[in-house]
């Protein structure tokens, strides 16, 4: 149906509506999961925060899982790539997400304050590591990784989970951290009442601050500071080629070309500076609602802009440029890709409808009386 | 540069362990879903609450079980791209495909809709709530299909073919990979063994409340639902468990001729040899005992086809990797940049033996210089070890003729009304409890390990598949997996020993055992019926 070189384009945009998806729906739950020891001191007002996402963060956490298996199938090079050479930091992410799983479910099934206070640090851990290590690894994706490939497409690598922890990668996770730290706090405003929905309001403000200055740094110093990446040559994108094919160097403010040649794309971190500006606002003119949809849109923004940014790029080699995964060559083949085509454009939207049934069926705010209502049945 | 060995194996080591902790919970999931649905569809339509109260206390040991089965889920998703990364670029093309559908059509209804099945009680109508449960069960067993189907490619790889361009298997067609006969089979045989483990636990439980005599009603007719669905599961999985050496004997006759340490081909139709001690040095049984005609019947399901032999089978591979030493240097006259039509024709007529040249890569990197010796050692290799098959298999069909009895005597002696006096067979149910977890395992051993050489049989050799990884990182995470998961199933077993020892008294409704006991100074249990 598409030729070959349109899918691609296609798949890039889908990979990226996965991204995006998955940090929105799962990223607030990252955010509660942070923010549990801190907006919530007794027994009841942590069971407040837990339960403001406890029906529905299961769901969102798929789109994690979704995402991986698409990534497999449409972009198997990166799929392969990238796990196996982030392998220590990959590793360290899995551990962290062990704990949300049973911590919800655990929790609230021995009395014990030690019991559930262990599960609320782990909640903890569960909420801040997975998005540091995001953030750390999407920074280093825009630093480029020491990797390069055989004649028969086997990967090699240089550095470990070392190398990740430069400057800009922890500027990176700080911003990832920050940004989803503010999602979480803006959705305990909009879900929750009384003392927990009060806390929530400074840490939104500091966290929304942070983002902002954080996307800032980051911005001027992939203008000034680091080099991006340019294909020179390569094989007609229609076709199916092995990435070293093509030639690429390094170059200095390679990262903005895209910007300069559709300068429209400034939208993207236009609108990401201002709704992450405008959260804060409106969640202490008590408009939670609107203060939650504007860290949304400032989460899609941000991911986006770096997205942009790097297209056509997906993982630039640091060590032999011309071994560099890009939307054109990390791809399944276009046998493959129609097939995924189709059950992206089916399911996606399916899937979307029932998670709007599921939230509307759940919908109300969370307080002490919903808590105590269902003492024996919620976490 | 390829892996160094110590990788390969603790890669290996780690993907076993990582899968069969896995597999711990899959099972339970898998059949305790549906057996809350047929307790909850007898509530919506009797409108009894103990049907209610049924649904919603195995629910909450489902949960207690459904949580480690989404932790230890994780890391499979991951883990090809992680430890296996030769292996996701050269099959991530067809092998990718059934898992990213999975998640998408499968996984994501069953754990969207899992929160709702716990928490929206008083939010939904009756059937509603009936409708979600159908749907996470129905998540659940779609998502074992596109599992098994993945794995089904990687027994019997059909529906791709090998791209030299880009180095790797692309699909050809998505249909013959969902229609592989391994994978239908293998799927209904896995989701079947997952409902007789979920029967069990609950016949064993509900046993346990029979035993001491507390809130037998609600015992009782867990029991009923239990023994019938488990009944009915155990004929399945015997049935198909058959319908299994049969594919087997078609597409993987080395499976088949070392779960049967079948040495020599002899004379259709072949005895079956119920039990004896395979002796891989030596290569014959020790101690062998026999059926006549048997084997012969089962796997080829005629008496005049023979079983091919294992030995014979290491001969035929032998020629097979001369010929992929032919189909290597095809390859690499055509990645030379020479590609021409005759250099083309020349592969396409050769490629179907190119993975049997690669099983030499290990001895000689360039495949084509193989010696005698080092092609021979290949061969060698080409047969896993036969102990570990041929008694596993016999454990696994042991249990499951155990379980048969389990479940027809159970059945029997409900419908008769003679369950009470039958302590014995209480006591039974209960001790049996992880059993099925012990036939499934060693199932999952006896199909995989059987696929060694091999990550995709015939196709791609289990040792070039690992990632280039250094022996520290698989130190580390090997050790990362087995102490979080040890610790995470140590806790998961403490709350699933209370909750099952506490009963339904955990509902809180005041009807069960501890609250009446409490309430009651002379503790009768004012349910009792049976």
């Amino acid at each position: 149906m598409f030729d070959y070189e349109t899918l691609k384009l296609i798949w890039w945009a889908f990979v990226g509506v996965l991204i995006v998806g998955f940090a929105l729906m799962d990223g607030f739950d990252f955010g509660v999961g942070m923010l549990l020891p801190f907006v919530a001191k007794t027994d009841m007002e942590r069971r407040i925060v837990i339960n403001s996402i406890g029906p529905t963060w299961e769901g969102n956490q798929t789109w994690f899982i979704a995402a991986g298996g698409a990534l497999f199938a449409a972009w198997p090079l990166a799929y392969a790539a990238a796990f196996s050479g982030f392998y220590v930091t990959l590793m360290l992410l899995l551990f962290s997400l062990f704990f949300r799983p049973v911590g919800f479910d655990y929790r609230s099934k021995v009395q014990d304050p030690r019991w559930r206070s262990a599960w609320d640090w782990a909640l903890f851990v569960g909420g801040f590591v997975p998005p540091l290590i995001f953030g750390v690894a999407f920074g280093n994706l825009l630093l480029g990784v020491p990797f390069h490939y055989d004649a028969s497409m086997r990967l090699e690598y240089v550095g470990g989970i070392l190398g990740l922890l430069n400057p800009f990668g922890l500027l990176a996770g700080i911003l990832s951290v920050a940004m989803l730290l503010m999602h979480g706090a803006a959705f305990l405003r909009s879900k929750t009442e009384g003392v927990v929905r009060d806390r929530a309001k400074p840490i939104l403000l500091a966290a929304a601050i942070t983002t902002v200055c954080s996307f800032v740094i980051a911005g001027i110093w992939v203008a000034f500071g680091i080099d991006g990446y340019r294909i020179i040559s390569m094989p007609d994108a229609n076709t199916s080629f092995m990435p070293i094919m093509k030639t690429v160097e390094r170059a200095s403010g390679a990262w903005l070309s895209n910007y300069s040649s559709a300068p429209i794309l400034w939208c993207l971190p236009a609108v990401g500076l201002l709704t992450a500006i405008f959260s804060p606002v409106f969640a202490y003119k008590n408009r939670d609602v609107v203060a939650f949809l504007c860290s949304g849109v400032a989460v899609a923004m941000v991911i986006l802009t770096a997205g942009v940014s790097m297209f056509p790029f997906v993982m630039p080699s640091s060590l032999h440029p011309s071994s560099s995964l890009t939307a054109w060559d990390v791809v399944a083949s276009h046998k493959s890709l129609g097939v995924m085509f189709w059950v992206v454009v089916i399911f996606l939207p399916l899937i979307m409808a029932y998670t709007a049934w599921i939230y509307r069926v759940l919908r109300g705010k969370i307080g002490e009386a919903h808590i105590s209502a269902n003492e024996h049945s919620a976490y | 540069m390829l892996p160094i060995e110590e990788v390969v194996s603790l890669s290996r080591l780690q993907f076993a362990a990582t899968a069969m902790y896995h597999f711990l919970f899959v099972p339970l999931t898998l059949g305790l879903s549906w057996i809350l649905f047929i307790m909850e569809a007898v509530y919506v339509m009797t409108g009894r609450e103990i049907y209610r109260d049924m649904t919603k206390f195995w629910g909450k040991l489902f949960a207690i079980n459904f949580a480690m089965g989404v932790t230890t889920g994780i890391t499979l998703e991951f883990q090809f791209g992680t430890n296996w990364s030769y292996y996701s670029h050269y099959v991530g093309d067809i092998f990718g495909t059934p898992l990213a559908i999975e998640g998408m059509m499968a996984f994501f209804l069953e754990s969207s809709f899992v929160g709702l099945m716990f928490f929206g009680w008083n939010r939904l109508s009756k059937p509603a709530h009936l409708g979600v449960t159908f749907l996470v069960a129905l998540g659940s067993n779609l998502s074992a299909l596109w599992i098994l189907i993945a794995n089904g490619w990687m027994n019997n790889p059909v529906g791709a073919d090998f791209n030299f361009e880009t180095m790797r298997m692309e699909l050809v067609s998505l249909k013959d990979v969902f229609f592989n006969p391994v994978a239908q089979v293998k799927f209904v045989h896995t989701v079947a063994a997952g409902y007789v483990a979920a029967s069990m636990f609950v016949l064993g439980v509900s046993s346990y409340y029979l035993l001491k005599a507390r809130d037998t009603a609600f015992a009782i007719r867990s029991f009923a639902v239990a023994s019938a669905f488990g009944l009915a599961s155990t004929l399945s999985v015997i049935v198909l468990g058959d319908e299994s050496g049969y594919t087997a004997g078609e597409v993987n006759k080395v499976k088949l001729a070392t779960i049967e340490a079948e040495w020599d081909t002899v004379p259709a139709p072949a005895p079956f040899t119920v039990i004896g001690l395979p002796n891989d040095k030596e290569e014959r049984t020790d101690y062998a005992i026999k059926i006549p005609y048997l084997m012969g019947l089962i796997a080829t399901r005629s008496t005049d086809t023979p079983v091919t032999g294992i030995k014979d089978l290491k001969q035929e591979n032998k020629i097979r990797i001369m010929k992929g030493m032919d189909a290597y240097a095809a390859l690499m006259r055509l990645k030379s940049g020479d590609k021409s039509p005759e250099a083309r024709a020349n592969f396409e007529r050769l490629k179907k033996d190119l993975g049997y040249g690669l099983l030499l890569k290990k001895y000689a990197p360039n495949v084509v210089d193989a010696t005698p010796e080092q092609i021979n050692k290949a061969s060698h290799d080409s047969i896993p070890k036969v102990a570990p098959m041929f008694l596993g298999f016999r454990l696994m069909v042991g249990l499951g003729i155990l379980f048969l009895f389990i479940f027809s005597t159970s059945f029997y002696m409900l419908i008769r009304r003679r369950l009470s006096r039958q302590r014995w067979l209480l006591k039974l149910a209960l001790y049996s409890i992880p059993l099925p977890w012990v036939a499934i395992e060693t199932g999952w051993i006896v199909a995989e390990y059987g696929r060694q050489p091999w990550t995709i049989s015939g196709v791609l050799p289990t040792h070039l598949s690992a990632s280039t990884l250094q022996v520290n990182d698989l130190y580390f995470s090997l050790a990362g997996f087995m102490g979080f998961y040890t610790l995470l199933l140590v806790l998961e077993l403490f709350l699933m020993f209370k909750y099952a020892r506490l009963g339904p008294s955990a509902l809180h409704t005041g009807k069960y055992h501890f609250e009446t006991a409490a309430i009651n100074t002379h503790s009768t249990d004012t349910t009792v019926r049976a």
